[in-house]
């Protein structure tokens, strides 16, 4: 995956033509959209897949004994099959359906945190983590008297691993839950070795995979990992499901989060006793359609291949770089190894929210603010920046734009 | 690459940029009666506002000490100035016209008093096109309100 060039089967004009809104104008310009790291578009074989359903397939699953139901059922558990071979889940069992990242977080705060972590223990995070990864923390902090402990990176951008074992060192940590790849900074972290040394210090390990399984495959055994956790909507798939993927005694020994229907295997008004996992985990009526559609999105993905779609973030990446780092008075935040593709700036002339506004006059789409990771901008001295991310369907065309329309910008606020 | 920023005019007059690079009140008063913060937790800006009052009860004085967008130093300085003299239910009353204004763009109801300021206050109409961008003109007036109430802190909108 260190080979730049994309590979010949990449054809990134016949991926566009896949995504119907990137035919959309905006502002009377083409609409060059720069924010799939918030939240992807969608493929038509995604859009089809859900509509299909509607139109003729769908019932309420894992319920009804009649013949929508039991097709219904059938569709929704091939998403499960879909994301176990995603991830190389060594059992389809292991994969919890959620609505997104931030609800896999709690769920593991909630019921490993609160159940299998004592008092006296202590969670260790990464100082570039996305609030979804440290509120839960705190929440658990202050109800169940975890410490929590936090990971510091370098100005590049990377973990300090000296400091992350030294903060492993006493033996209270009992739960690593650090991302695998920074929604800021674009910084890949080195699982396998984070989960090493996490185990060998007697540690569990969770990674916020939310935004890495969107450019690279992941493979929960090669990681070692203990959870994962991802998000449909960012892998091109519909918003409302996400992924807890956990190793099966972990689910067996974690209490539910939620209940309800379908999380049992029975009820009277003395006791309720737990379906299997990882229904014991999906109370309530699931995200149906989402789900047929989110194993759309992962067959779309597929179908390109992972080494194709590393491939060609990296090269865009590496032209952002090159082209925004070229523009005077523009600061790139983080400079790591290894990353992927997302490029967070900001500019000594203009507040983020104004090269925003700006920008989005040139029909460019880019987040500005804090990106839900206020401790992280706080470490770079900084409040806000605008970013720049990546998907399958951005060209070197587009981050020209960008480049073009940010020298105009920075003219603007002289 | 032709148009884009040319139309951006009309949101960033050069009144905005300018006062958004060099406001005039963009400071803490040495002495004052009172203070209030604002907080736009979703985009980080964050202003307090002094007020110091003339004996007749009248605003004598207003300076910020802002962190934000060039709209929102703008829209700090401009509300500074335009409200110096003016008693606190006056300044209150302008307030609500320059909501309107931001918000649809006018402000048809608006009093004939207030012409004067309003026109001041008029290179900040633009920002209606942004519905996101409109709490950052309107975040130092909740502070300034805030203030002249002998709040804090100003409520979120
Ligand atoms: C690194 C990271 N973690 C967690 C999340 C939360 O994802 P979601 O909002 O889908 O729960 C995001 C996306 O916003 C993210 O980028």
């Amino acid at each position: 995956m260190n080979d730049m060039t994309p590979s010949p089967g990449f054809d990134v004009d016949r991926i566009r033509a896949d995504f119907p809104i990137l035919r959309q104008t905006v502002r009377g310009k083409p609409l060059v959209f720069l924010d799939s790291a918030a939240s992807a578009q969608k493929p038509v074989a995604v859009i089809e897949a859900m509509k299909t359903a509607m139109e003729t397939q769908y019932a309420n699953v894992h319920r009804g004994l009649h013949w929508m139901s039991e097709r219904t059922t059938e569709a929704y558990e091939a998403a499960r099959d879909a994301v176990a071979a995603l991830m190389n889940a060594p059992d389809r069992h292991e994969i919890v359906f959620v609505r997104n990242s931030t609800e896999a977080l709690n769920l593991v705060a909630h019921s490993y945190g609160r159940h299998l972590l004592r008092p006296g223990q202590a969670v260790l995070i990464s100082a570039m983590e996305h609030h979804s990864n440290i509120v839960p923390w705190l929440m658990l902090r202050d109800s169940h008297g975890i410490e929590l402990r936090v990971a510091p990176i370098s100005d590049a951008g990377e973990l300090d691993m000296a400091a992350f074992e030294a903060l492993l060192e006493d033996g209270k940590v009992g739960l690593v839950s650090i991302t695998h790849m920074s929604n800021v900074l674009g910084t890949y972290t080195p699982a396998e070795r984070i989960a090493r040394i996490a185990h060998a210090h007697g540690a569990k390990v969770m990674f916020d995979g939310s935004q890495a399984i969107v450019h690279r495959a992941v493979d929960v055994q090669a990681i070692d990992a203990d959870f994962y956790a991802w998000t449909g909507h960012k892998l091109y798939g519909p918003t409302g499901i996400g992924v807890l993927w956990a190793r099966r005694e972990l689910l067996e020994r974690m209490p539910p989060f939620l209940g309800g229907g379908e999380m049992i295997s029975s009820v009277s008004y003395e006791r309720a006793t737990w379906a299997a996992v990882p229904h014991k985990f999906e109370a309530g009526t699931p995200a149906i359609l989402e789900g047929i559609g989110l194993k759309a999105a992962i067959d779309y993905v597929r179908a390109i291949g992972y080494p194709a779609i590393a491939a060609h973030e990296a090269a865009l990446t590496e032209h952002a770089l090159a082209s925004l780092s070229a523009i005077e008075g523009l600061r790139i935040l983080g400079a790591a190894q290894d990353r992927g593709g997302v490029v967070s700036f900001a500019l000594d002339r203009a507040h983020a929210h104004d090269v925003a506004t700006l920008l989005d006059r040139f029909g460019i789409a880019v987040r500005a603010g804090h990106h839900c990771a206020e401790p992280l901008m706080h470490r770079f001295g900084l409040e806000s920046t605008a970013r720049a991310s990546f998907g399958v369907y951005t060209t070197q065309a587009e981050i020209d734009t960008l480049a073009t329309a940010l020298v105009r910008v920075r003219e603007f606020f002289a | 690459m032709s148009g884009g920023l040319d139309d951006l005019r009309d949101l960033y007059q050069d009144v905005i940029l300018d006062h958004g690079r060099h406001p005039r009140h963009g400071h803490r008063l040495a002495t004052f009666d009172a203070s209030a913060k604002g907080d736009n937790p979703m985009c980080g800006d964050r202003v307090e506002v002094f007020v110091r009052h003339a004996p007749d009860g009248t605003i004598a004085e207003t300076g910020f000490d802002a962190r934000g967008c060039a709209i929102s130093i703008a829209s700090a300085d401009l509300m500074a100035e335009t409200v110096t003299g003016k008693r606190p239910d006056d300044a209150r009353a302008l307030f609500a016209a320059f909501r309107d204004l931001v918000r649809t763009g006018a402000c048809p109801a608006c009093d004939a008093a207030l012409a004067d300021p309003l026109e001041r206050l008029a290179p900040l109409a633009g920002v209606h096109e942004y519905p996101s961008r409109v709490k950052c003109a309107t975040l130092p007036w909740h502070a300034l309100i805030a203030a002249l109430d002998g709040a804090q802190e100003a409520s979120s909108e």
